[in-house]
C-alpha cells in the first residue's frame, strides 16, 4: 500500500476492561507516532469501537464547550469527552435526548487526577444515534473479541500479553467474568415483533 | 518402459482433438520405433506425432496451445512465473501509466478477472474490449497477493467466438462501519472524456478548473475489531445505503448553499451500524456491488458457552 500508514483497527472492549488500562505507549520516537492504550487482556489500542446507552450529558467547559458523556455498557461506563476539535461529537452530545443508544468510535486517553490515580476516557472521533440491535451486535462482538484475548494471553510471543503482565499482572479473571456478566444480562424475555403480534391474536 | 507409456499419454493427449487414436496404439508406435529401430525417444514422439498429424492432414502449427502449457481458468492463477495459455475477454483496457506498457487491463472468465499487462516492446496485435481471445503462453504475475499475466513476445492471440458471462470474483467483507471519509456524499467529477477525476475545491488534477458533474459516493471503512476494509460505494449503492438520491443530495446541498450536508447527513444515517458488502477489489477498495443491513438479533448463546468453557 505504498507507504501509506495502515489505518488502525478499531478494538472491541467493554467498560471494565477500558477504564483498567491506565497505561499509554508510543511505538517510536516519533512525535506524531500513535498513542496506544494496553488493554489488560494483551493487545494494544490505538482506536476502540463501543456501543451502550449514553444516560448523561453535562458541559463541563469553562470558557468554551467541553462536552461530557456517559455511555454505560454491562460492565460499567465509558466516559467520552469532545470539546471544540471534535465539533461533531460535540454537538452530537449537546443535543442527544438521554437516554438513547449510540455508537462511539474513537481513542483511549488517560488523565491524571488531583490525587493522582489515572482515569481512562475516550475521544470521539464520531458518535452516532443507533438501533437497539447494534447496541447487541456490539456486546456479543466485545465478549468475543475479549475472549480471542484471553484465549491468547498465554501464547508464547504475544508481545502485548507480555507488557500486559507486567503491567497489570497475570489475573484475567474480572474481564472474563465481565463477558459472563454481559452476556447473561442480556433480555432474554425479549419478543420479535412477528411473536408478539402472535399474542394479541390469542 | 513406463517412460514409453508416459511419453504416449502425452502424445495422445496432445492429439487427442484431432487424432482417433488410442493410448496403446501410440505406445506400440513409440515402442516399435524405440526398442526396434533403436531410435532415441525424443526422435521417436517426433515421427510418431508426424504420422498421426499426417494421417489427419494436420500441419504441425496446427496444434493447439503448441507448447504444452497448461490450459488455465483464471480462479486457478495462484503462482506466480507460471507459463500458461487461457481464454478470457477483455473486460477493461486502461490507460497504461508508462510508455513500455502497449496495453493494460482487465481480462474475465467464467471464474473471475484477472489484469494483464501487454508490453509495448513485444510488438503483439491490440486486443479490444468485449473480445474473446484464446492467448498462448503467457506467464503469471504477482504484486502483494494479487495476480496478474503479462504477455510477451511469445505469447500468441487468436480471436475467438465463445460467449460466456465474466465470473465476478467477488469478496465479501462485513463490520461496523467506523468511518465515512472525506471525498463522500455529494461530489463533482471532470467532465472531460475518459477522465472521472473527482474535483478538488473545482480543479481537477490532470485539467485544471471545469464545471463538474455531480456524483454520490461514500468511501467507507469497514471494521470488524480485528480487520479493517475500505469500502467504496458508488451512486446507485450511495443510495441504496443511505436511502439519499442524486437529486434529493442536489436539493439538500442547494437549500442548505453547502455540499457538505449531504455527507453530514449520511454519515449519521449510517456510522456505527454494522454492514456486510460483496463486490470486487481494486486495489485497497472493495467496491461494493452488495450492501446488506445486519440488524438481525444478536445471538449470544454460542459465546456464553465459550466463555463458560475458559
Amino acid at each position: 500500500m505504498s507507504g501509506a500508514p495502515t489505518r488502525e483497527v478499531a478494538r472491541r472492549v467493554f467498560a471494565a476492561e477500558f477504564n483498567d488500562a491506565t497505561f499509554t505507549f508510543k511505538e517510536s520516537d516519533d512525535e506524531r507516532a500513535p498513542l496506544y492504550a494496553l488493554l489488560p487482556t494483551g493487545e494494544r489500542a490505538n482506536r476502540v469501537f463501543v456501543s451502550g446507552t449514553l444516560t448523561e450529558t453535562e458541559d463541563i467547559g469553562e470558557d468554551s464547550e467541553y462536552w461530557r458523556g456517559r455511555v454505560v455498557d454491562p460492565t460499567g461506563t465509558f466516559f467520552v469527552y469532545a470539546g471544540q476539535y471534535q465539533p461533531e461529537a460535540a454537538s452530537t452530545l449537546r443535543d442527544a435526548e438521554t437516554p438513547t443508544y449510540v455508537a462511539v468510535v474513537g481513542k483511549p486517553r488517560t488523565f491524571e487526577t488531583d490525587d493522582g490515580s489515572v482515569n481512562v476516557s475516550l475521544r470521539p472521533e464520531s458518535i452516532t444515534m443507533v438501533e437497539e440491535a447494534v447496541r447487541d451486535r456490539w456486546v456479543v462482538e466485545a465478549a468475543e473479541r475479549t475472549l480471542d484475548r484471553i484465549e491468547a494471553f498465554d501464547e508464547e510471543g504475544n508481545e502485548y500479553a507480555e507488557r500486559a503482565r507486567a503491567e497489570y499482572g497475570e489475573d484475567l479473571s474480572a474481564y472474563r467474568n465481565a463477558v459472563l456478566e454481559a452476556l447473561e444480562d442480556f433480555d432474554v424475555q425479549k419478543t420479535t415483533p412477528s411473536s408478539s403480534a402472535a399474542h394479541q391474536n390469542s | 518402459m513406463s517412460d514409453l507409456s508416459d511419453t504416449a499419454q502425452e502424445v495422445h493427449d496432445d492429439l487427442s482433438e484431432h487424432v482417433d487414436a488410442t493410448v496403446d496404439d501410440v505406445e506400440a508406435r513409440l515402442e516399435k520405433l524405440v526398442t526396434e529401430y533403436k531410435v532415441p525417444v525424443d526422435e521417436a514422439r517426433r515421427s510418431v506425432e508426424n504420422h498421426y498429424l499426417d494421417e489427419a492432414g494436420l500441419d504441425r502449427d496446427e496444434l493447439a496451445g503448441g507448447g504444452g502449457n497448461a490450459t488455465v481458468e483464471v480462479e486457478d492463477v495462484d503462482e506466480a512465473e507460471q507459463w500458461v495459455d487461457i481464454t478470457a475477454k477483455v473486460v477493461e483496457l486502461w490507460e497504461p501509466r508508462s510508455d513500455s506498457v502497449g496495453q493494460v487491463g482487465l481480462l474475465g472468465d467464467p471464474t473471475g478477472t484477472i489484469k494483464f499487462t501487454k508490453w509495448a516492446k513485444s510488438d503483439l496485435a491490440n486486443l479490444e474490449e468485449g473480445k474473446t481471445y484464446r492467448l498462448g503462453n503467457v506467464v503469471t504475475d504477482e504484486y502483494q497477493g494479487r495476480y496478474s499475466v503479462k504477455l510477451n513476445k511469445t505469447t500468441t492471440i487468436e480471436e475467438v467466438d465463445e460467449e460466456f458471462e465474466v465470473g465476478d470474483n467477488e469478496d465479501e467483507v462485513e463490520g461496523a462501519l467506523v468511518d465515512v471519509q472525506s471525498g463522500s456524499g455529494l461530489i463533482k467529477r471532470c467532465p472531460e472524456e475518459d477522465c472521472t477525476r473527482v474535483l478538488q475545491n473545482g480543479r481537477c488534477n490532470e485539467h485544471g478548473e471545469v464545471e463538474g458533474e455531480f456524483d454520490l459516493r461514500i468511501k467507507g471503512v469497514l471494521d470488524d475489531g480485528t480487520d479493517v476494509h475500505e469500502v467504496i460505494f458508488d451512486e446507485e449503492a450511495t443510495e441504496d445505503l443511505t436511502g439519499i438520491g442524486l437529486e434529493e443530495a442536489k436539493q439538500m446541498a442547494k437549500d442548505a448553499l453547502d455540499t457538505t450536508v449531504v455527507a453530514d447527513e449520511m454519515r449519521a444515517k449510517i456510522l456505527g451500524k454494522y454492514y456486510r458488502v460483496t463486490g470486487p477489489t481494486f486495489g485497497r477498495y472493495v467496491l461494493a456491488n452488495e450492501t446488506e443491513l445486519l440488524d438481525d438479533p444478536a445471538d449470544p448463546e454460542s459465546v456464553l458457552i465459550r466463555a463458560r468453557s475458559i
